[in-house]
């Protein structure tokens, strides 16, 4: 295996891109990605996407050949194909495109994720985003993804005392972070109170607990490790790459306030980086809603199971505390376009590592890490990167 | 329309049943072919197994944001409910105020309508709890 | 009961009853449609009638009411070898919901099914269906059930009293627990209220509902029934009639010369409204409810269209060893009640248009 290391990112900005069709979106990434690592497009030799939900949301499948059709690629023949895994598609994607360079298998591979969700009504949504879960068993039964992480909120208050307060500063924090990030849907900080106060969407979790729904793309190039100071000289290397699974239902987990998948694909991650949960800098975690990034740094090993809670509030993940998560603003303010997040997340950690971070930079930034879950946790997608 | 899709549920939506597998014993709903525990040594020891239908309420939520078939119900209550023989399972609680909902509630199945594929389409029927 | 020349023992094996929690109150819905709520509840003899939940309908509870029939009677679903379901708001106009109710009592795929209608008398022709099988020896147990969600149309007299609720009831020749001494009808074409395919709402004759249709029919069959039976109403311990306000019944057992005592246990409707197929049955569950062996009831349907099929019973010793405890009595599910106001009704009710 060798070692790979990014050596371009782009991406769009999220929000509801009204004017851009996915296609639009997918090229604007891609595009940006090819021109920042230096690279000419008949250099790719293969491209994986990762996308949720292009049949639901554009009747569209077949994405592979969409997108090397449209990079203009068509003529080359190349591979390239749609990796799916529910919410957690672009990590995933990432982790097909790293197995591809680390293999040997090719040199340099484009990897994209790009999600365009607002080409249906808003009330089309739930059902879709569902389709990550157990539909039979847990759609049908009348459960949104909102009300399953609710769920594990209301469990996760019950087992350790997490306070409402405590889940709703993850989302005051990346709010803030949000402002600072020219790429987010929102760009305003927001107030605990206005937190506390939003609707109700599955009590406990009300409007601003939740992600929004967003379009996006964002596109990653890989190389290996042996040739990438050729493209740039800030290479960024992907220490460690680990997917993991868990039961689809959240009924059937061990337990709803830890992500079994996360713990497995992280603890695989720090042992290949020969590093602990205490050395990762930085990281991009998946707040998908709330309770997720309290629930995603205990898993990680950041925190002690419970301690979560107690440790966003005080402060210990804002930028440049303890571990800085979600400098980007998290799915919450950056946005959520599903299968477009897992490699938007890839695309801060680089810019955190290469220096690039702007006002949200946190400073000597070494080790940064992704997780990209799919579903309520069917799915963690891991990866570990490394300043060169 | 996906009616045969809905059908062959029609057992476990009705009735819970689910299957248990003989060598450990374990009982799991809905019906799987393997047991997680045993894998190899589950197969053709997996027998149906018609569950109590009684249970405890081990997480809940209001939702207020509902799926489309449950939209004149809500805001209305989701919850994950441990049923004796062990396994887990999520459902509306039904015949309960919001406000008396709570962990370790002792909760009963019943039969209700699940949804329909429109006004002119096939209506489905499942389990639903309610507060015993 | 007499079949052809041999003496039969058919009867109630086991029964069961459902009644949703929701109410909404006759002043209430005068509120909205600009009537005098106190003379509707007063003229009607209605005080509060059941609503269903959204998520249910007419196979729900007639599930429910069947679950508990063969709770108490710790009956094996397996030895069912009918199922009937009489009502006038099946979920469906083509596709029974006998069969939903079969597969989800866990009967054999052994059995016969259909659906009755009869307006408010389809439950009882589904009882005396199950008494022929029964008594043939065709089945050893056929479970009848009359269940309703009727609709009454907005601003209509109907709309006061149209509730819902299910009784169930299995049929068999052994373990019976109230037998059917005979069963007695008497049917005509008489036009009094009816639903013409497609209508949402129902039509009626107004007052000629009321002579000529229920009264003539109820009378009739009583009193033919009392004389085939050589009875009188001081022979019985309870009277229960279709009810489909608190005033007809009422009358109608006070003219063949019952007492208050006779029929008050089985007069349910004041309470939940007029639970149509299930009607009369539900005010039997109630006096099964706390019938003691020996004691004797005569039970008339009437259904519009226009038939009354009338039930001399008497409560065997076989009532003592029956397990009424293992589900709600009717006085139970009476008890619990929860208040809608017409809003909420409407809206559960499906009333309210909805985009497709």
């Amino acid at each position: 295996m060798r070692a790979v290391a990014v050596i371009g990112i782009g991406d769009t900005r999220f929000g509801e891109l009204w004017e851009h069709s996915l296609r639009d979106i997918g090229m604007q990434a891609g595009l940006s990605a090819v021109g920042d690592a230096n690279i000419a497009g008949e250099q790719i030799e293969a491209l994986y996407i990762g996308n949720m939900s292009s049949g639901s949301l554009i009747d569209q499948e077949h994405l592979g050949a969409l997108v090397a059709d449209y990079s203009g690629l068509a003529p080359l023949h190349l591979p390239a194909v749609r990796i799916e895994a529910a919410n957690a598609s672009g990590g995933m994607a990432l982790h097909e495109g790293y197995i591809a360079v680390a293999s040997g298998m090719h040199d340099i591979v484009m990897v994209a994720g790009a999600e365009k969700m607002t080409d249906v009504a808003d009330d089309e949504i739930p059902a879709i985003q569902m389709t990550a879960g157990d539909q039979q068993w847990e759609g049908i039964s009348g459960a949104t993804m909102a009300s399953l992480y609710a769920m594990m909120a209301r469990r996760h208050m019950y087992e350790y005392g997490t306070t409402r307060e405590q889940i709703a500063s993850a989302v005051v924090k990346n709010h803030k972070n949000g402002s600072l990030n020219p790429v987010a849907q929102y760009q305003k900080a927001i107030t605990m109170d206005t937190v506390i106060k939003s609707p109700m969407v599955a009590d406990p979790l009300g409007l601003f607990d939740c992600a929004p729904i967003s379009d996006g793309a964002a596109a990653l190039i890989l190389a290996p490790m042996e040739i990438a100071k050729k493209f740039t000289d800030k290479p960024v290397e992907i220490v460690s790459s680990f997917a993991a699974t868990d039961t689809l239902a959240l009924h059937h987990r061990e337990s709803l306030t830890r992500l079994d998948a996360v713990v497995h694909a992280s603890r695989r991650a720090y042992k290949r980086a020969g590093i602990e949960p205490k050395d990762i800098d930085v990281a991009e975690v998946h707040d998908a809603y709330s309770i997720g990034e309290i629930m995603n740094i205990e898993d990680l090993g950041f925190f002690e199971k419970g301690k979560g809670g107690p440790a966003t509030l005080e402060g210990m993940t804002e930028i440049n505390g303890v571990v800085s998560v979600n400098t980007s603003g998290g799915l919450k303010a950056r946005g959520d376009p599903m299968g477009a997040t897992g490699v938007a997340q890839a695309v801060e950690i680089v810019r955190q590592l290469r220096g690039e971070a702007d006002r949200r930079q946190v400073s000597d930034a070494e080790y940064g890490l992704t997780l990209n879950v799919g579903g309520t946790g069917g799915t963690a997608v891991v990866h570990i990167f490394r300043r060169v | 329309m996906s009616n045969p899709r809905y059908w062959r549920e029609n057992p476990s939506r009705y009735n819970l049943v689910g299957m248990r597998c003989e060598n450990c014993n374990t009982v799991y709903f809905p019906p799987r072919a393997i047991c997680p525990k045993c894998r190899r040594k589950s197969l053709g020891k997996m027998k149906s197994y018609k569950l109590s239908g009684k249970g405890k309420v081990y997480s809940y939520t209001i939702v207020h944001e509902a799926m489309p078939d449950f939209a004149l119900m809500k805001p209305y209550i989701m919850a994950m409910v441990e049923m004796d023989e062990g396994v887990k399972l999520t459902a509306q609680l039904v015949d309960c105020d919001p406000e008396k909902v709570s962990i370790g509630m002792r909760v009963e199945a019943t039969l209700r309508k699940l949804g329909e594929e429109g006004n002119s389409g096939i209506i489905r029927y499942g389990y639903k709890f309610r507060p015993v | 009961m007499l079949v052809g020349s041999r003496e039969r023992n058919v009867g109630i094996v086991s029964y069961g009853a459902y009644v949703p929690r929701f109410r909404i109150l006759p002043e209430e819905i005068a509120r909205i449609w600009g009537e005098d709520g106190n003379a509707m509840k007063n003229g009607l003899m209605i005080y509060s009638k059941s609503v269903p939940y959204p998520d249910e309908d007419v196979i729900t509870i007639s599930v429910e009411a069947a679950r508990n029939a063969i709770k108490r009677g710790n009956i094996d679903p397996e030895d069912i070898g009918a199922v009937y379901v009489g009502s006038e708001s099946n979920p469906y106009a083509v596709k029974p919901s006998g069969t939903v109710v079969a597969e989800a009592i866990g009967a054999s795929h052994f059995i016969t099914v259909a659906d009755y209608e009869f307006a408010c008398k389809a439950g009882t022709a589904a009882v005396q269906t199950s008494m022929g099988l029964v008594a043939s020896d065709m089945v050893k147990l056929a479970l009848a059930i009359g269940a309703d969600t009727s609709q009454g149309a907005p601003g209509d007299a109907l709309e006061y009293s149209a509730s819902a609720g299910g009784a169930a009831f299995i049929i068999g020749g052994e373990k019976i627990i109230a037998k059917i001494n005979n069963t007695f009808s008497y049917t005509s074409d008489t036009p009094d209220f009816w639903r013409r395919e497609g209508q949402p709402y129902p039509s009626h004759g107004g007052r000629f509902t009321g002579e000529p249709a229920y009264f003539r029919h109820v009378m009739t069959c009583a009193k033919e029934l009392m004389k085939l039976q050589g009875t009188k109403p001081e022979d019985y311990d309870f009277a229960v009639f279709h009810q489909p306000n608190g005033k007809f019944p009422t009358r109608v057992a006070q003219q063949l010369g019952f007492e208050k005592k006779q029929y008050e246990t089985g007069l349910m409707t004041p309470f939940i409204g007029n639970t149509y197929s299930a009607s009369m049955m539900i005010g039997l569950a109630a006096i099964l409810d706390i019938a003691k062996p020996g004691q004797r009831i005569l039970a008339v349907a009437f259904g519009s269209g226009a038939g009354s099929d009338g039930f001399d019973i008497t409560v065997t010793e076989e009532m003592s060893n029956f397990n009424r405890k293992a589900a709600p009595t009717v006085k139970e599910y009476v008890e619990r009640s929860e208040l809608l106001d017409y809003g909420r009704y409407a809206k559960f009710k499906g009333k309210i248009l909805m985009k497709e």
